[in-house]
């Protein structure tokens, strides 16, 4: 990735979003990047819209709070029609093709469909859509090597969480297979 | 040549503003017998309230805080918590204790605050002239109750030992007063556990002391002592509410 | 690490022992952090039954002569500023976090900074300054505790740090470095029990001879003159050459260095004035960059009250506009480049 990453990930409060969005802040910070991650935060703690802005750069980071994103991850329909038109010209956006039977309607736009809720439970993966997503933006984007990414996700996952290790790597291969 | 009076070393040489017949006097000197007889003035802090004793600062030998009004608990909590080992205790008035500082003084007694709490109940604000205070009685006389306390406007009196005495954290709740020689003495007992209760970590200790006001009653002193016996004991019974010997805090030192 | 625990992790390092709090959002992970990590290093964690029991558990534990802190966010700051007050009084150092949001009132939990003219003129009654740090970037929050607690305890006065939501909210590489090798400063006046070597030590704001009161305000202000003169922080980004300098802090300081990142790419000279001390305000960098610019924009997260402390310095000099959002709404850097653009227009 040669340019800078302003990423913003939206869905529900659950989905992970705002874990997803540390895991590619790690992958920038152990690339010895500039990083900020910012989450929204709302008064409910469960459901809910969530969203997180992660920014990787090679300069100190301005603003950390991504407006316009350069890459948009939608996990579900709220946060899709709320966000699509900020997209940068150029930008990339994948989509939860499950969650959000829309299409992206910009022809400026790189998208992406990936019914990731489906794929993450046919998988045995419930609760693994994000990390899908994540797999499929680091086919896309190359934000880190993959070693790298490996190494973000063992320091995010919590350590009384550690034995999901294996169904993460799974659902991140899923997701960089993912044709579509 | 034989000493016969002295004054306890505890408190030092600045003479009281205190009005005459006002008991805060007796309870000055009662605490200050106890820091000596327990040899604690070294590791004593004592925090003084907003109210007519606000410059017992000046009157303990002690090192002394001066907190906001009705904080004199939280003040206390901040000591302790700072220097465990040291003696901490509050001289609060009823207006201080028992109206705008009631939260600080039901949680560090529900905490089970290793302090010691002295409650100077008068039935008045003082300092300030002479208005109701939250534990003025009903049908009392003051600058703000005119007509006297009603208690279908303005409420009850408040009963602190009572309520106190409910919660765990209290290893010690007891009412005394100074009016003659028998309580002064039971007083002094009680003041001493309350010390001896937090040296031995016991927890939250509170002595309420029924105290007169003459001035702002409006009587000469031995009226007041009269007044006092004949209304405020009645309302606020004398005695011991809470005394767990075995103390009051679970696992907490 | 998130801002909020970095700012708790930094007090820790600084040798702060006595955390006395009451649950707020959007600071209650510093709290959080502090209930975890104080009972392990033989610290005091306690939620107090308010924030106004909070802030005066923080005068007791000072006057012990430890140190001492409490957070909070801006309803809350509202009920220690009785508690501010008494310590400025008794000239006790205290640290006060403040994680602002949007008020007044219950207001809101986004991030704001309206929270601007309690922290720097009137956190409660009389006549009392704060020590007012107002970090911008996570790396800052560690490092403005650690000063602000040095500070404190040298001019023997509270220290806030005003930061807010999204900084608080928000994670960023830290380094948190053990300031240990710092000589701790005396404190002869603390009220620790005189264990009979000393003078009885009493710790007191009531002064009821108005001459005695007078001296001793005197005295205080004397002591903030000094830091005035010796104290004022700010960082200057692009000023030397810039045609229009926009002054902000906090969270919309780093709006606004997108916004002259993307005005300079536009050819337009911009520069950032971003003050870290708001008290002693940094008058100085200000007055200096009027010498050459056409015009300033100051730029915050509330109505406008920084503003008024730009144009002081500014001193009609050169004209100062504001661009400001509030209630929780975090300017864009392409609205304070359009503010930067219309200030242009206004200031040949």
């Amino acid at each position: 990735m040669n340019k800078d990453l302003n990423l913003l990930l939206a869905g529900f409060g659950g989905q992970g979003v705002l874990f997803a969005g540390k895991v590619i802040a790690y992958s920038g910070l152990l690339e010895g990047k500039e990083i900020s991650w910012l989450p929204s935060y709302g008064p409910e703690m469960r459901g809910g819209t969530a969203n997180c802005s992660v920014c990787i750069s090679d300069k100190p980071i301005g603003s950390p709070l991504v407006v316009t994103p350069n890459v948009f991850i939608a996990m579900n329909l709220p946060s899709f029609d709320r966000f699509i038109n900020d997209v940068q010209p150029g930008g990339t956006v994948l989509v939860d093709s499950y969650l959000i039977s829309k299409k992206v309607e910009r022809d400026d736009v790189k998208a992406f469909y990936i019914p990731a809720s489906r794929l993450a439970e046919e998988n045995g993966l419930k609760g693994g859509a994000n990390i899908i997503l994540l797999g499929k933006l680091f086919r896309e984007c190359q934000f880190c090597s993959e070693e790298i990414l490996d190494q973000a996700l063992q320091k995010c996952i919590p350590p009384s969480k550690m034995h999901l290790l294996d169904n993460n790597r799974k659902a991140i291969r899923i997701g960089m297979e993912y044709e579509g | 040549m034989a000493v016969v009076f002295d004054k306890p070393h505890a408190l030092t040489d600045v003479p009281f503003h205190y009005c005459p017949g006002c008991t805060h006097g007796i309870v000055h000197r009662l605490v200050a017998e106890v820091m000596d007889e327990l040899g604690v003035e070294g590791k004593a802090v004592g925090v003084a309230p907003v109210g007519c004793a606000v410059m017992n600062y000046d009157y303990f030998s002690c090192d002394m805080v001066e907190a906001p009004h009705g904080r004199a608990p939280a003040v206390a909590t901040g000591l302790k918590r700072a220097c465990p080992d040291n003696v901490i205790f509050t001289y609060q008035g009823d207006g201080d204790l028992a109206a705008i500082g009631t939260a600080e003084t039901v949680h560090a007694a529900t905490r089970g605050e290793n302090i010691t709490v002295i409650f100077i109940n008068n039935a008045i604000y003082g300092m300030t002239g002479g208005q109701m205070a939250p534990t003025s009685l009903p049908g009392q006389v003051t600058q703000t109750t005119p007509y006297g306390r009603d208690v279908n406007m303005a409420g009850y009196p408040i009963r602190i030992c009572e309520m106190l005495s409910t919660l765990d954290g209290v290893a010690l709740a007891q009412r005394v007063t100074v009016d003659c020689v028998k309580n002064v003495v039971i007083a002094k007992k009680a003041i001493k556990k309350a010390f001896e209760n937090q040296i031995a970590k016991k927890g939250f200790s509170i002595v309420e002391v029924l105290s007169t006001c003459p001035t702002n009653w409006g009587m000469t002193p031995v009226e007041a002592l009269d007044w006092l016996r004949e209304n405020m004991i009645p309302y606020y019974p004398l005695g011991v509410y809470k005394d767990s010997e075995k103390g009051a805090r679970l696992k907490h030192e | 690490m998130k801002g909020n625990e970095a700012l708790a992790e930094a007090a820790i390092q600084a040798g702060c022992r006595h955390f006395f709090g009451y649950p707020i959002t959007p600071q209650t992970e510093l709290a959080a952090y502090m209930s975890k990590r104080m009972p392990k290093i033989g610290g005091t964690y306690l939620q107090a039954e308010s924030e106004i029991a909070a802030i005066n558990m923080v005068l007791g534990a000072a006057s012990a002569g430890m140190r001492a802190m409490t957070s909070s966010s801006s309803p809350g700051i509202s009920l220690k500023t009785e508690g501010i007050s008494y310590i400025a009084g008794s000239d006790l150092p205290a640290l006060i976090i403040n994680v602002q949001r949007g008020g007044p009132g219950l207001g809101g939990i986004q991030p704001s900074q309206a929270d601007y003219w309690q922290a720097t003129k009137a956190t409660g009654h009389g006549d009392f300054q704060l020590l007012v740090f107002a970090p911008s970037t996570v790396q800052e929050m560690v490092d403005l505790v650690a000063d602000a607690f040095d500070l404190a305890d040298q001019y023997r006065m509270p220290a806030m740090i005003l930061a807010d939501g999204m900084l608080g909210q928000m994670m960023e590489p830290v380094e948190i470095r053990s300031s240990s090798d710092r000589k701790p400063i005396e404190k002869p006046w603390a009220t620790n029990g005189h264990q009979g070597k000393r003078k009885h030590n009493v710790v007191n704001s009531l002064y009821l001879k108005a001459p005695d009161l007078e001296a001793l305000v005197r005295e205080r202000f004397q002591r903030y003159e000094e830091i005035k003169k010796t104290q004022q922080r700010a960082e200057e980004y692009l000023v030397e050459d810039a045609d229009y300098v926009v002054v902000a802090y906090g969270a919309s300081a780093r709006v606004s260095r997108s916004a002259v990142n993307a005005a300079r790419e536009k050819g337009i000279k911009a520069g950032l004035i971003r003050p870290i001390t708001l008290w002693p305000f940094p008058q100085d960098a200000i007055k200096r960059a009027t010498q050459h610019v056409k015009g300033f924009l100051t730029v915050e997260m509330s109505m406008g009250q920084m503003v008024d402390d730009v144009r002081l310095a500014v001193n009609g000099v050169k004209p100062v506009e504001f661009y400001g959002r509030t209630g929780g709404v975090i300017p864009t850097p392409a609205e304070v480049l359009g503010a930067i653009e219309n200030l242009m227009g206004g200031a040949k």
